[in-house]
């Protein structure tokens, strides 16, 4: 190498770092664009509807004077842009106020919630992108075909199926007659008290006590519900595998591929397959997000105390501390999720790289 | 280099390849093409739509698979084109009959680095350690008159330019040594200045290690200076066979209307020539 060539080679590189701190730099403008905006909405809302924060706190028989107090203590005097500030502090350290319906901090109801909407929503996830993108590719490759048709049969029951209903039907069959999975809830009542939460999730949780027969229980109860959503996204995530799949096997560099001598094995999951996932990350990224949202409906027939029924409790009890909480954290899932989704899509496309 | 080396490496007899069309009957693409090939330089030419690309794909067995692909007789080197096995075919794609594409914009896969799909090649046909592969694609590229192939090796295909991704493709079908290399309009995608050294390229290769060429092209004068015999192929059918010194001697009036139609230097004709295409042609 010419020593041309290295002070080249070293522009080069100082080259690409300076892109990568651009290109951090735009993520982090975004990131906190998008959450100025989703704290905007929140606080927004909070103003705009017909529930007054003081009469939900002082009831509605107090006297004008208490009414008067309790509004200046929660700063509701204050000019609307200080109380914006105010707002997005607090949020920003954790605290969304108190819920009215419980009278915990709205922080410690959503931890206790998350954690077990977090694991209904993973399992659900892996078994749905787990069985989902090979059961699209298959369906891709054998385009038109029984397998294709037989994939499509089992989407569009995914789809079209209300999810309450599988759910009942799920719990009819596996649990009060054949006794295979455990019924609603997180975890048998017996084993329910005896546990001491560490980190909420019910699996780790008794995996680090090493009580294993209470880990067992709480498994046969995750995963009627977790197969319910997993189902579910499996219906999406394997017709969007499809389509990816069938665009990309049409593509010149599969023929090339062929041309090479390489196995049909080789051209689907090495060639197709990778080009396919650039997109696909997405499709999993959003369908993962979309779970941990929590699913009122699956919460609610297994009993599960997830997210999605707390944020739907409070909203049925115009409890608006806790339903704006739990609005940001959903916000906060999809803001980190899209952006993890980025990631993924630059390290799996090295075309984004150099642009 | 072993394998057939006189004539009749390759053999196609009324090979036929018809596609179904929106009436629900088939439509030939191909209608009974016919030649024989050895260590030689074939090249055919014709316009859009004339079969000369689907002759190609149909040899190596890379018809769309709702295309129907019938000859009496289609042979390479003794071994039945048309009732193998998949595994042998695969056996011989790459290994023995390769071919080159036309674009590497979109022939090279744009998520895997080069010196990968070079790599892969050989790997499909011989036992190789890694470390050798390496080192045989870092020859093959230094073949194809990359300078620098250790870098090269390493980039994806966004990051060369048409000449260089059509000469990593080269490099690619010829790693595993094949005998007959399918050449569909390699050129076409590329840069007049590149075209010619592209082509330098793959004259030194193929007559370095005598291979077979097929060429195909729309480029009467390209296939004329390149190849040893030419086919000229309109609406699916050969309606010439000529030598490539013996242009002028074209008896087909499609061929010699082609031939009419190259310009020359110098030369000023109003009006310009136009091809004539009398539908009895393609009875």
């Amino acid at each position: 190498m010419t020593i041309a060539e290295q002070t080249r080679g070293g522009g080069r590189r100082s080259a690409r770092l300076l892109r990568g701190a651009d290109t951090v730099g735009r993520f982090l403008l975004v990131i906190f664009l998008t959450y100025l905006g989703l704290l905007a909405v929140t606080f927004f809302i909070g103003r705009v509807i017909p529930i007054d924060p003081v009469l939900a706190v002082v009831g509605d028989r107090a006297p004008e004077h208490v009414i008067q107090r309790v509004r200046e203590e929660m700063g509701l005097n204050k000019p609307l842009w200080e109380q914006f500030f105010i707002y997005c502090r607090k949020v920003l350290q954790g605290d969304f106020g108190t819920s009215v319906l419980t009278s915990n901090p709205v922080m410690q109801d959503i931890r206790r919630a998350f954690p077990a909407t977090i694991e209904l929503a993973t399992l659900g996830t892996i078994m749905g992108a787990g069985l989902g993108v090979p059961l699209g590719v298959w369906a891709a490759v054998r385009r038109g075909g029984v397998a294709d048709q037989l994939v499509r049969v089992m989407g569009l029951i995914g789809y079209s199926v209300p999810i309450f209903w599988l759910g009942l039907m799920g719990l009819l069959v596996f649990y009060a007659r054949l006794g295979w999975v455990g019924g609603p809830g997180r975890i048998d009542v017996a084993y329910e008290y005896s546990l001491t939460p560490v980190t909420g999730f019910m699996l780790l949780d008794t995996a680090i006590a090493g009580e294993w027969e209470a880990f067992g229980n709480a498994f046969s109860h995750l995963i009627l519900p977790a197969s319910l959503l997993g189902y579910f996204s499996l219906a999406y995530i394997s017709r969007m595998t499809r389509s990816f799949m069938l665009n990309e096997l049409n593509q010149e560099y599969v023929i090339a591929a062929r041309a090479k001598g390489l196995t049909e094995t080789r051209i689907i999951w090495r060639h197709a397959l990778r080009n396919a996932m650039v997109p696909l990350v997405t499709v999993i990224a959003l369908s993962y997000a979309g779970l941990l949202e929590g699913s009122v409906l699956t919460e609610t027939v297994f009993a599960w105390p997830g997210l999605g029924l707390y944020i739907t409790n409070s909203l049925q009890n115009a409890d608006m501390n806790a339903v704006l909480g739990g609005t940001i954290v959903v916000g906060s899932i999809f803001i980190g999720l899209n952006l993890l989704s980025d990631i993924l899509y630059r390290l799996l496309d090295p075309r984004t790289k150099t642009r | 280099m072993n394998g057939p080396s006189v004539a009749d490496m390759l053999v196609v007899d009324d090979l036929r390849v018809a596609f179904p069309n929106r009436e629900g009957g088939m439509t030939e693409a191909v209608r009974g093409v016919s030649f024989r090939l050895g260590r030689e330089r074939l090249g055919i030419v014709g316009e859009s739509g004339s079969g000369k690309s689907q002759t190609g794909r149909a040899i190596l067995g890379l018809t769309a698979p709702e295309g129907r692909v019938t000859a009496n007789r289609m042979e390479f080197d003794g071994i039945d084109l048309l009732h193998s096995s998949a595994r042998q075919r695969r056996a011989l794609r790459g290994g023995r009959i390769a071919m080159v594409l036309q674009d590497p914009k979109f022939s090279l896969n744009p998520v895997m680095s080069i010196g990968d799909q070079i790599v892969e090649t050989l790997d499909a046909h011989a036992r190789v350690s890694r470390r050798e592969a390496r080192d045989r694609a870092l020859e093959t590229l230094r073949q194809v008159q990359i300078d620098n192939p250790e870098r090269v090796f390493d980039l994806y295909p966004h990051e060369v330019s048409g000449g260089m991704g059509q000469r990593a493709m080269i490099a690619m079908m010829l790693i595993a040594d094949p005998d007959l290399l399918i050449a569909d309009e390699p050129t076409s995608a590329l840069d007049v200045t590149v075209q010619l050294q592209l082509l330098a390229i793959l004259d030194r290769l193929v007559t370095d290690r005598g291979m077979g060429l097929v060429f195909i092209s729309h480029d009467l004068r390209l296939v004329s200076t390149f190849c040893d015999r030419i086919l000229v192929m309109y609406a699916g059918k050969v309606v010439e066979e000529l030598s490539a010194g013996g242009l002028q001697d074209a008896q087909h009036p499609y061929t010699r209307g082609l031939v009419n139609c190259l310009p020359r230097l110098g030369e000023h004709r109003h009006p310009l020539p136009t091809l004539d295409r009398r539908p009895e042609w393609a009875l």
